[in-house]
């Protein structure tokens, strides 16, 4: 891969991607790269996200679960745009 | 059928029963937490000794008793300890562990300080401890297989770089020297919370499946649910873990099982601090999350070596087990190089394949093997913290 990428994906099936650059900013068109089979698209940052943070991959609504592994981590609790920041503000675990 | 890692080996100490170390400390091991003064005092006497001084030993009973004294015992035993001097207030409990130490053939003196006081217990303490660094520092280092490598892990301040490199890499290595024949640990019971479906499977067989569930179960029912006071949120991810990304127990969960990578299975379950007893293969030992503990008590399992992966950058080390530090954080090795062994931060911008950094580990598994000091001895770091399961009587 020559472009060094934005954002990794574990699987198709996830609905948000970690942020892998620091100082990443609000509108860059990033690279994304699924790592699962390493194919990539690209998408619109919607905020200044920082290394490490999860971005929504399509617009998420309160309720929703969120996917990644392939797999359940938490509720979505807000309204989440493609491209925002998912985090403790608007995702909560299911356990205690 | 024969690898490219059949036929790795590693310079290591063999003890007298035939296990394999990768140190070769002498030990000066307190019973009780007022018995550290003494230890303390002994390892300042005599160089090339080791104290290491912890909180408790008293009035503990039942259960918490039993874990304490496998504590004990199995970090005198471990192959890394070449000799121990054992001191403890009375001389009950002491030679309670001495005799336990010594089923492994290795010296150990023990020294109780009631009716002696701190003066004559370090004078005779320290005779025997200077006895054991001239015997043991003529010890010599010999060809060993690295399937005879017992090799830990747990990871720590995890954040989402962890699950995305730097536990596939630990678990790209099991992949490779499980079936070479080494001895696994991983645990962390608590933080497989949202994965635990996925590690049920992951047993060599329903049975065992099972009993791993049972075992995950029963410490949220008696330990999280009968003691939580709000939803962990502070706790279990930590605030580190927030910090980096994690934002939630499931989250943290997948990604620490990534630790124990495509293909190996567990081979049995273990109490903390138990030493496996079904054969060569991986082992799941019931622990807390927290870095010390879980590492002390995988220590005095019988690990070695311990892999640790980490995000945000946990600084652990352990006393008598050279903890490898892996982190896949590229603002982390940026900011605290210091303590980073193996830097896999390449998965991450996509040059570095995970086989590519399983490979890179095992090189520095055999290189520590071979001893090399990791980041966390160089720095001093020897947190020996003991599990505790209820106060005192």
């Amino acid at each position: 891969m020559s472009e060094i990428p934005h954002l990794l994906v574990h699987e198709h099936a996830d609905n948000v991607g970690v942020v892998v650059v620091e100082g990443l900013t609000a509108g860059t068109d990033m690279l994304c790269c699924v790592t699962h089979d390493n194919s990539t698209f690209r998408l619109t940052a919607g905020a200044d996200v920082p290394i490490g943070h999860k971005i929504a991959l399509k617009d998420l609504a309160d309720g929703d679960t969120a996917i990644k592994y392939g797999e359940d981590i938490g509720k979505i609790i807000a309204e989440i745009p493609k491209g925002a920041h998912v985090h403790t503000h608007n995702c909560k675990t299911k356990r205690w | 059928m024969s690898t490219k890692y059949s036929n790795m080996t590693v310079k290591a100490y063999r003890r007298e029963n035939g296990r394999v170390g990768v140190r070769n400390h002498v030990l000066i091991l307190p019973v009780d937490d007022i018995s550290n003064a003494a230890c303390e005092a002994v390892a300042n006497n005599v160089k090339g000794t080791l104290a290491i001084p912890h909180a408790y030993g008293r009035l503990q009973f039942g259960e918490d008793l039993e874990l304490h004294f496998r504590t004990m015992i199995g970090t005198g035993a471990n192959p890394n300890v070449a000799a121990v001097v054992v001191i403890g207030i009375e001389p009950g409990w002491t030679k309670r562990i001495a005799d336990g130490i010594r089923e492994t053939g290795k010296p150990v003196a023990e020294f109780s300080i009631e009716q002696n006081g701190d003066f004559e217990t370090i004078r005779r303490a320290s005779w025997a401890a200077k006895d054991f660094v001239h015997k043991t520092s003529e010890y010599q280092r010999e060809e060993c297989s690295i399937s005879e490598l017992w090799v830990s892990t747990k990871c720590g301040e995890s954040d989402t770089t962890t699950g995305l490199g730097s536990c596939p890499t630990v678990g790209n290595m099991y992949d490779k020297l499980l079936p070479e024949g080494i001895t696994g640990f991983f645990g962390e019971t608590s933080e497989i919370t949202g994965a635990e479906h996925i590690c049920q499977k992951r047993a060599i067989n329903e049975e065992v499946g099972e009993r791993w569930y049972k075992m995950w179960k029963a410490y949220q029912d008696d330990v999280i649910f009968a003691h939580q006071t709000d939803d962990l949120s502070d706790s279990q991810p930590t605030k580190g873990n927030i910090e980096g990304g994690l934002t939630t127990i499931e989250e943290k969960a997948l990604g620490n099982l990534e630790k124990i990578g495509r293909t190996s299975q567990y081979i049995d379950i273990l109490d903390p601090a138990e030493a496996p007893k079904s054969g060569n293969g991986l082992y799941f030992m019931d622990s807390s999350s927290a870095a010390a503990e879980c590492v002390t008590l995988m220590a005095a399992g019988g690990a070695v070596i311990h892999t640790f992966p980490t995000g945000q950058g946990n600084v652990v080390g352990n006393p008598i087990v050279p903890v490898v530090k892996i982190t896949a954080n590229p603002r982390t090795v940026r900011t605290m190089s210091e303590h980073v062994d193996v830097d896999v931060s390449g998965i991450l911008r996509r040059e570095m394949t995970i086989d590519e950094a399983g490979d890179a580990l095992i090189e520095m598994i055999c290189r520590t093997a071979n001893g090399r000091n990791t980041a966390a001895e160089a720095l001093g770091h020897r947190e020996f913290s003991m599990t505790k399961l209820y106060r005192s009587a």
